[in-house]
């Protein structure tokens, strides 16, 4: 719930995020939140609308305009997730999108770094920030100045949990891990992009050339918070196709209703080398406003309704 | 039966056989990856605590809990008997079982005893009580120490602080739930 002081700062925060995607030359794209078909992820449940189903994430359609011969494109949309509620998770929530053909992870990441350092030193007076502009959660100091830290999924798993990534995987704990063990120790005093994510936790993004292991993903955490998830795109259709009907697969044995994209996947031939990345805003705005849950950014959260 | 999703603080549910309650929880889901539901619970009869992560598709009973009104009658043997005040049926709890309820439990109090099946396990006191100051230094008119509470103990042996004007032999209001000094009170 936000006052009208809060709703003023909300606004000038999603202003500012607008005018920095403006300048770099992307264009601000607005696509269907309701739709026949999704991308089939197996740890997303989706709410229907009639027999269709409402976005929980603008990947499908933002892909399939790069495929018309887009270059640069962002989107500030809401995206709808169910049984997702808690400190940090909201149903519906505002989502902030962006593709940039050409590029792939490594320059997202760099991207990244320019968007929160910008807004830091726009509104130095938010309260999330302290006199020296310090992004402040909980015990963490964070220093929004680029270049920030950099470390795989491999090294943060050893490093902080003493697990092998592949140990983790194969006795599934590998999402238990990295909540209880590993998260909370990222981002302390700079943001930290974790990248390399095991191929199987990569669906849509491309593996990496010199680690078939791996696919080019990464999360970037902000304080022990994960704020924006970016990949090198696959987009080998019937590369994506495999890794689909494995995701369809998992959701047919959990008893989900799935069925393959087949117009998505048409498109995804002319997408051409890209990278993409969604970051989470009501989480970004509520560092920034200095909140300790989501609730303390949005306008109304669901329980209000 | 509750699924994880429904896991919120204060929610009771059945595991092994045994009546637990969450005292913390937390909802996360790292990014492309599962739903994970982190809690902490308390056993409701013994007491102990542990943590645990549940998933989606874990499932819980629920335990079969019911609370009824009856009246505190007399302890025996470190037996503390109740009385049904519709079936007059007695039971017992025991000195472990009440922990700090003892601290302002007098007799003839009435309390909600909490079941489990037929079992009795824990009681609710009502959320104030009125106590009698059994022990109270004298009011030093004229104290210019700066201190504005002094301890004093009430008929069942808790110690608390109050004003300094309240005196031995005074009725005082307690909230139960925090063991503080409400007021005052005229019999």
């Amino acid at each position: 719930m936000l006052t009208p002081q809060g709703l003023q700062q909300r606004s000038d925060l999603l202003q500012a995020v607008r005018s920095f995607f403006i300048e770099r030359a992307y264009i601000e794209v607005d696509t269907p939140l309701r739709l026949p078909v999704l991308l089939p992820e197996s740890n997303l449940v989706p709410f229907t609308s009639e027999n269709w189903f409402l976005q929980t994430s603008p990947e499908q359609c933002m892909k399939r305009l790069l495929a018309r011969g887009c270059t640069q494109i962002f989107q500030i949309c809401h995206c709808f997730r169910k049984e997702e509620s808690g400190r940090i998770h909201q149903p519906e929530f505002a989502m902030l999108e962006w593709y940039h053909r050409g590029w792939n992870y490594v320059d997202l990441m760099q991207e990244c770094e320019a968007l929160l350092s910008t807004l830091g030193q726009r509104f130095p007076r938010m309260p999330g920030l302290d006199p020296e502009g310090m992004l402040c959660r909980g015990e963490s100091r964070v220093s929004l100045t680029p270049p920030w830290d950099r470390l795989t999924v491999a090294d943060a798993f050893w490093q902080y949990a003493g697990v092998e990534v592949d140990e983790a995987l194969k006795s599934e704990t590998f999402d238990e891990v990295l909540v209880t063990a590993v998260e909370p120790n990222l981002g302390r005093e700079r943001p930290v992009f974790l990248y390399d994510y095991p191929i199987e936790l990569g669906s849509l993004a491309r593996r990496n050339p010199n680690n078939p292991r791996v696919a080019e993903r990464f999360e970037l955490y902000v304080a022990g918070l994960e704020l924006a998830n970016g990949f090198s795109e696959l987009i080998d259709p019937q590369e994506q196709r495999f890794r689909f009907s494995l995701e369809i697969e998992r959701l047919r044995a959990m008893g989900q209703n799935a069925a393959m994209p087949e117009k998505f996947l048409v498109d995804l031939a002319s997408v051409g080398e890209t990278a993409g990345i969604a970051l989470g805003l009501d989480r970004l705005f509520m560092l920034f406003m200095g909140g300790d849950s989501v609730a303390a950014a949005m306008p109304f959260i669901f329980e209000e309704l | 039966m509750y699924t994880a999703s429904d896991l919120r603080k204060g929610l009771k549910i059945q595991i092994d056989g045994e009546p637990y309650i969450v005292t913390e929880f937390d909802f996360s889901k790292p990014g492309k990856g599962q739903a994970l539901y982190r809690t902490k619970m308390r056993n409701m009869i013994t007491g102990i605590q542990f943590t645990q992560t549940y998933r989606s598709n874990d499932k819980f009973e629920r335990p079969n809990l019911e609370e009824r009104n009856m009246q505190f009658l007399y302890v025996q043997d470190g037996e503390y008997h109740f009385m049904d005040t519709v079936s007059f049926e007695q039971i017992f709890l025991t000195k472990e079982q009440l922990g700090d309820n003892l601290n302002f439990l007098i007799d003839n109090m009435e309390v909600q005893v909490l079941f489990f099946g037929e079992r009795p396990i824990d009681i609710t006191l009502p959320t104030f009580v009125n106590l009698e100051v059994t022990v109270a230094d004298p009011w030093a008119k004229g104290d210019t120490s700066g201190s504005d509470t002094k301890p004093v103990t009430v008929q069942t042996g808790f110690q608390l602080q109050v004003p300094p004007f309240v005196e031995q032999g005074d009725r005082i209001q307690i909230d139960t739930r925090t063991g503080t000094y409400i007021t005052r009170v005229k019999e």
